[in-house]
């Protein structure tokens, strides 16, 4: 299990869908087991991000906040 | 039994939903609009996404710089009171002969909203199938080359419907 970012998406400012979306995007060139973290600023992308990962069946390593950026860790199935 | 009944439970809870079908009646830039949010999301999060464009559904989808569609009078006369194109859609309420779509766009700008256009070209990024119904077109009179690259081919509510038996679906 790979432990280091292999691509970090900058979110900030977007809105609902594209925080999802991008990262659906940013995902597709990761090998599984590859960790992406995403860095948004809207609100409704914590509840988003942890909807969206149930659906994919992909793993949310590790979420936090600080100043209003919201950070998620994403582990790619 | 009761394993097989455990195990489906927990396939359940894993994809809800493998399928999306929206049916895109209205041309309003405020139906338009979130029917290419739920869209753009569906695909994002492994759906297999449809979209069938029907009706005034179908303006959406002819290309910005066309401005008069039809074959005859009365269906040039329907795309002249009402424009074609993405970009030029209008509010289903509070229009006020444009200012409504014109204030939502700049609104829309600020608070970093994908704009329709976007969140088309975003869909077909992602994989949503865009598809006119045919009957519909020949109808209003639109052809082929009005319209926007990259749909499918046009199809009938049969095709529509097989694709929607085993999905979630919506009518907007």
């Amino acid at each position: 299990m790979s432990t280091t970012i292999a691509k970090t998406l900058d979110l900030k400012g977007l809105a609902c869908p594209l925080p999802i979306a991008r990262t659906a995007q940013g995902i597709r060139e990761l090998r599984s087991g590859e960790l992406i973290e995403a860095l948004a600023t809207d609100p409704g992308s914590v509840p988003d991000f942890a909807a969206w990962c149930r659906a994919t069946g992909t793993e949310l390593v590790e979420q936090n906040e600080d100043g209003g950026v919201y950070r998620f860790l994403i582990r790619k199935k | 039994m009761m394993e097989t009944h455990v195990e489906a439970e927990k396939a359940a809870e894993h994809v809800p939903h493998q399928k999306l079908v929206i049916f895109a009646w209205s041309g309003d830039l405020d139906k338009v609009w979130p029917t290419l949010i739920l869209a753009t999301s569906g695909a994002a999060m492994g759906m297999q996404t449809t979209v069938f464009f029907t009706f005034w559904g179908l303006f959406p989808l002819v290309k910005d710089e066309v401005r008069i569609t039809g074959e005859n009078w009365m269906q040039r006369l329907l795309s002249t009171m009402d424009r074609p194109g993405l970009e030029h859609l209008k509010l289903g309420r509070m229009n006020f002969a444009g200012a409504g779509p014109a204030m939502m766009r700049k609104l829309a700008k600020e608070h970093h909203v994908a704009s329709p256009t976007e969140l088309i070209d975003l869909a077909k990024d992602l994989g949503v199938k865009l598809v006119p119904c045919q009957m519909t077109m020949d109808l209003l009179g639109l052809s082929r080359e009005d319209m926007i690259d990259g749909l499918e081919e046009p199809t009938g509510a049969t095709t529509a419907l097989l694709e929607a038996q085993d999905a979630v679906t919506l009518f907007v």
